[in-house]
């Protein structure tokens, strides 16, 4: 799925990341504990969070992850998108809860990660 | 080649900075992107420890020829059983780390996944001193 079809599908908004919406994303995976996400293979991953912290923009800056999208309606900080600008991370964030984001993604056809 | 960075301890907001500065370097020398996010997974699992344990604590890295060190020392309470704490989902963190996302023990685990030779030395009341070596190309 393109970034922009993601962001259609979920009525999601785009915070940061013009550049990247004709991106092809392929897997998807839903955490809010980062240390899990250190652990993955995140190649043309987009990593759904109800966390939202600095520390959520440092692990995917370390991972490199390039997609994180925020359920729940969790709100980009200006310290959080400052992070995002600087290590060209594309952010969203949705009004949907975890579970309604991961059901519509895995109908759409984002594999899991594992 | 050599580096040194500073941690702080307890501060949440600075943590990552030194392994971000440390990945930028890491790229400029052209290092192996792979490699690259195993050494700065590794280091930053070690930096967010030291914020959320330790009272300071030192990054050093060292870029050999054949293999990149980083050692993190800290000042802090130390680990009393290291076996223990290399247990998957043995923790001791506090509620505030992990509020952060942190502290469901896979820290020192992951560490040990992302390098080729882990040395972890403690003191109790005195502080850690972890040893990671990535070695550039396989053994």
């Amino acid at each position: 799925m393109l970034l922009k079809e993601i962001i259609c599908l979920l009525e999601a908004s785009l915070v940061y990341g013009e550049q990247y919406l004709n991106k092809e994303i392929k897997k998807a995976f839903a955490a809010d504990l980062m240390s899990d996400v250190l652990r993955l293979n995140t190649e043309d991953m987009i990593l759904i969070t109800g966390m939202a912290n600095l520390q959520v923009l440092r692990t995917a800056e370390m991972s490199d992850v390039s997609y994180i999208l925020f359920v729940r309606n969790k709100k980009v900080t200006p310290e959080m998108l400052a992070l995002a600008e600087e290590n060209g991370i594309a952010v969203m964030q949705c009004k949907q809860s975890m579970f309604k984001v991961c059901g519509e993604l895995y109908k759409a056809g984002l594999e899991p990660v594992f | 080649m050599e580096f040194n960075f500073n941690i702080e301890g307890g501060n949440f907001s600075r943590a990552g900075t030194a392994s971000s500065e440390i990945k930028k370097i890491l790229k400029q020398l052209n290092v192996d992107s792979n490699l690259i996010k195993r050494i700065v997974v590794a280091l930053y699992e070690a930096e967010v420890n030291v914020v959320a344990h330790a009272w300071e604590g030192n990054i050093y890295v060292h870029i050999r020829p054949d293999a990149i060190e980083v050692t993190v020392a800290d000042k802090g309470p130390g680990i009393p059983d290291i076996n223990l704490a290399m247990q998957e989902g043995y923790s001791t963190a506090s509620p505030e780390v992990r509020e952060m996302g942190f502290g469901a023990g896979m820290g020192l685990p992951n560490m040990q996944k992302n390098c080729d030779k882990l040395q972890i030395e403690s003191e109790i009341n005195i502080g850690t001193k972890v040893t990671m070596l990535t070695y550039l190309k396989p053994q």
